[in-house]
């Protein structure tokens, strides 16, 4: 297990530095500077910018030196916003971000996974067909539609919750944690299903039933165990993708968050904002894809196996 | 296993924490205005959020509403009028030949810490704000300043050269290269405002760019209000200054700017009773607000245009007689009328009219038939032999409209295929910026209320002209001779020679007038509507009136 660790944290290094490098020049080529505007700047004054933010230097130099600062695990200052540094805006939007899509996330799997078993427990049936459909529709729906959907209804129809903000007002966490929270609900829900339908037709269930055991437990306790392997495969990256993915809820609702950073900064070219948050959020997704493949191993007795044999 | 045996546990579990998260304390909130009318705190919508809060670094509305608050000029204006009237100077003297301005400071102006607000105070931040090293976007204003420009592009590295001169504590001297009408005008711009040595000195140098001095707790003021807080992409929040030397007319307790960068999140804001004022409204709601409550729906004329830069150099676009043909097909009221549906103003001149006293003649109209035959004689009868142009717009989805308008109608009147091209703001800005560009979509906002912030850009090789125009004479008459004209009246009839001379060559084409509309709660009062969307907060004031956020509902 320990070696099976180690050696993926090691694959990261080589992933997070292509990442790195590929975002740097990226940023560069694309048309346009940080300090473009539509009102001309005097020249001096674009030149001493520059000069500020070391953009003067030759493209390798400027390299070398934004990896050396990252490996110090400074990330630089904005070009946006002057006062601020890349950490400190990362700092500052990542537990407004994180606490929605935990939100969003619990949301998700209290939903999901409910539907999902509801339905399949009667396959081809309405008990199916229902929330199946809900959950296609679910799928379907991006959510800059359900998000204003759900304030027309919640928030200005009938007043019971308020329509943007994040800890201002209360209930105003109420919408954006449904928002975000709907599509993987959804996505949830038709995973678990499967998941389900197939285990339920597995040899050890049935003896379960052979053994008289009432069909509560059987659901509950034999079949939810495999059933849900590839739900839990799933909530690592789910987790990381809320977390990134945040940027519509977080623009419908006026949320601080770190998603709105990320989008903005490619709009304003604030360079060390868009290195900043690409690899912070790269950085995310390899450690929750890491952590969801040992939660699979650790629950998965098969793969626990394999892992022992060598393979 | 844990995990397995216990699921259904953890499902149940997880679902009460949610409810409870969620749900604690859930409706029977106050609404954001009743709460504001009660305590005297005004919720103003401010667009995207602010940069900085460092007068000399900033470059944007959304920094100005706030800075505003915070800082107070030489002058303020009048809302009204837009003429000046005196803000940390209690009166001027303005010498014969107009070039030199005297300031005298009133003695009981202070620091939000208690110091004096001094002559040297002003002399010291106007140094600052030309340290190339401090990059002032905005350091262009100080131009009209004897050797300011010099100064700034290092050509002279003595400040005592440049035309600012401590008298007394308490009087201030300035000189100008010219006579420079519209100089006081300046003096309101944050660029211009001052700042304290003594907390810029504690948090950094002074050329330094972001610096701690701007966080709430460090801020030192001269303004009607105090920075207490400032969340990024949430809040900044004032309150009313004890030691403003006018405190005793401020009537608010204190302002909440909030950041409203998505327009239709802010209308949903205003509708539930989150704000009293709103930056903008979306173009679709215009419409209902106007029919339903037109009380609520703000809107007057602008100190902006809309209008269509082309590129020069291009052969077939070298002719004047093609430019002038492609603007007098342009329908700009069926536009206005029509497509943006905001009030605008169809535009014919560059400048808009009635600029402090300004109105230029038209140099266009809408005509068809003139415009058919003035591309025939340019050597494209019925747009035949024709080049297909290309139309640039910044991606949004009101360009994107105007411009098939448009497109429309040069096919109809004149027979030429447009195509239309849009980019991201920054490749935009870099396109037309290097000239890469055939017809280009544009907007200016003046910085200040004279014709001159419209017309001096269109000098040669000026950094906002763009379009490769060039007249000589034009020349002469923006930068040598206007300058120089004794009155107000001389002056603007050189200018009016000048906007006639661009307008017939027709680099650019006006297309409308901006118009500013913004959504305003009733109990806010106060508020003077003009062409700068100009804010004297300490005239406003919140009115316990029996409106509720119901009557801002529809």
């Amino acid at each position: 297990m320990f070696r099976f660790i180690l050696s993926r944290l090691l694959q990261a290094i080589p992933v997070l530095l292509i990442v790195i490098t590929a975002t740097f020049f990226l940023v560069r080529a694309a048309p346009g500077g940080p300090f473009s505007a539509e009102k001309a700047v005097p020249p001096e004054v674009i030149k001493a910018l520059e000069a500020q933010y070391h953009l003067d230097q030759p493209m390798w130099q400027q390299y070398v030196g934004y990896l050396n600062d990252l490996a110090h695990g400074d990330f630089g200052p904005s070009f946006r916003y002057p006062g601020r540094t890349v950490n400190e805006l990362i700092a500052g939007g990542l537990p407004i971000t994180a606490e929605l899509a935990l939100y969003a996330m619990l949301v998700a799997i209290i939903i999901g996974v409910c539907a999902g078993v509801f339905a399949a427990l009667k396959p081809n049936t309405p008990q199916d067909y229902i929330p199946m459909s809900a959950a296609m529709l679910g799928i379907c729906m991006p959510s800059f539609l359900m998000g204003p959907l759900l304030v027309l209804i919640f928030g200005i129809g009938l007043e019971w919750v308020p329509v943007s903000g994040w800890g201002d007002l209360p209930g105003d966490k109420i919408l954006p944690s449904i928002t975000l929270g709907a599509g993987y609900a959804a996505f949830l829900a038709r995973l678990s299903r499967g998941g389900m339908l197939e285990v339920m037709s597995q040899d050890y269930i049935r003896t379960a039933r052979a053994k008289g055991l009432p069909e509560r437990v059987v659901v509950l306790k034999h079949g939810l165990r495999g059933g849900l392997i590839p739900v839990i495969a799933f909530l690592g990256p789910a987790f990381a993708g809320l977390l990134s993915g945040s940027f519509v809820v977080e623009t419908i609702f006026q949320i601080p968050g770190l998603g709105r950073f990320y989008v903005q900064a490619a709009f304003n070219r604030d360079y060390t904002m868009i290195l900043g948050t690409t690899v912070f959020f790269a950085t995310l997704i390899v450690l929750f894809n890491l952590l969801s493949d040992i939660v699979a191993v650790w629950i998965n007795p098969k793969l626990r196996h394999q892992l022992r044999e060598g393979h | 296993m844990f995990w397995t045996k216990n699921c259904s546990l953890i499902l149940l579990i997880t679902t009460l924490l949610l409810t409870t998260l969620l749900l604690s304390g859930c409706s029977g909130g106050e609404s954001n205005v009743t709460t504001g009318n009660r305590e005297g705190i005004l919720h103003w919508g401010n667009g995207t959020d602010p940069q900085e809060l460092d007068p000399h670094i900033v470059t944007g509305v959304p920094e100005h509403h706030i800075l505003t608050a915070l800082l107070e000029g030489l002058v303020l204006k009048d809302p009204a009028t837009l003429e000046p009237i005196p803000g940390v100077a209690e009166s001027w003297v303005i010498s014969d030949d107009g070039k030199t301005y005297t300031f005298q400071l009133r003695h009981n102006a202070q620091w939000s810490n208690g110091d004096p607000v001094t002559a040297h105070d002003f002399a010291w931040s106007w140094w600052r704000a030309l340290q190339p090293a401090l990059g002032n976007q905005y350091a262009y204003m100080f131009f009209p300043v004897k050797n300011a420009e010099a100064y700034l592009k290092q050509e002279i590295d003595d400040f005592s050269q440049v035309g600012v001169k401590v008298l007394d504590d308490y009087t201030l001297q300035v000189e100008l290269t010219h006579p420079t009408p519209y100089f006081l005008q300046l003096l309101d711009h944050y660029s211009m405002f001052p700042i304290h040595r003594a907390t810029i000195e504690k948090f950094g140098a002074p050329d330094e760019r972001g610096s701690l001095w701007t966080r709430p707790g460090n801020f030192v003021g001269n303004g009607p209000f105090l920075l207490t807080e400032w969340q990024l992409f949430k809040k900044v929040e004032v309150t009313k200054n004890p030691y403003y030397w006018d405190a005793a007319s401020v009537k608010l307790n204190g302002i909440r700017f909030h950041p409203t960068e998505n327009v239709t999140t802010e209308e949903r804001m205003f509708r539930s009773g989150q704000l009293h004022h709103t930056a903008s409204i979306p173009i679709n709601k215009i419409a209902t607000y106007q029919k339903n409550k037109p009380g609520l729906l703000h809107s007057h004329a602008y100190l902006g245009n809309y209008f269509y830069r082309i590129n020069t150099k291009l052969p077939h676009l070298s002719d004047k007689r093609v430019r002038r043909a492609l603007a007098m097909s342009i329908n700009s009221k069926q536009i206005v009328e029509q497509v943006t549906k905001g009030g605008e103003v169809p535009a014919y001149t560059f400048t808009p009219p009635d600029t402090l006293g300004y109105t230029a003649d038209a140099g266009f109209s809408f005509n068809p038939e003139k415009a058919r035959q003035l591309l025939a004689e340019a050597g494209y009868p019925n747009g035949e032999g024709f080049p297909v142009t290309e139309l640039l717009y910044n991606t949004s989805e009101g360009h994107r409209k105007i411009a098939v308008a448009i497109q429309q109608m040069w096919n109809q009147y004149l027979g030429v295929n447009i195509t239309l091209n849009n980019q991201d703001w920054k490749v935009y800005l870099n396109s037309v910026d290097s000239g890469d560009y055939t017809i280009a979509r544009a907007g200016w906002i003046g910085d200040y209320v004279d014709p001159n912030t419209f017309l001096d850009m269109w000098i040669t090789d000026g950094g906002n002209n763009r379009t490769g125009w060039s007249n000589p004479r034009y020349d002469e008459l923006i930068l040598k001779l206007a300058p120089k004209a004794g009155d107000r009246e001389t002056r603007y009839k050189l200018m009016r020679e000048a906007e006639a001379l661009l307008l017939e060559d027709m680099p650019v084409i006006p297309i409308y007038i901006y118009n500013s509309k913004s959504l305003v709660h009733p109990s806010l009062k106060g508020l003077e509507p003009n062409i700068l969307d100009y804010t004297l907060y300490k005239k406003l004031s919140l009115e316990q009136a029996p409106t509720n956020s119901e009557e801002a509902s529809h």
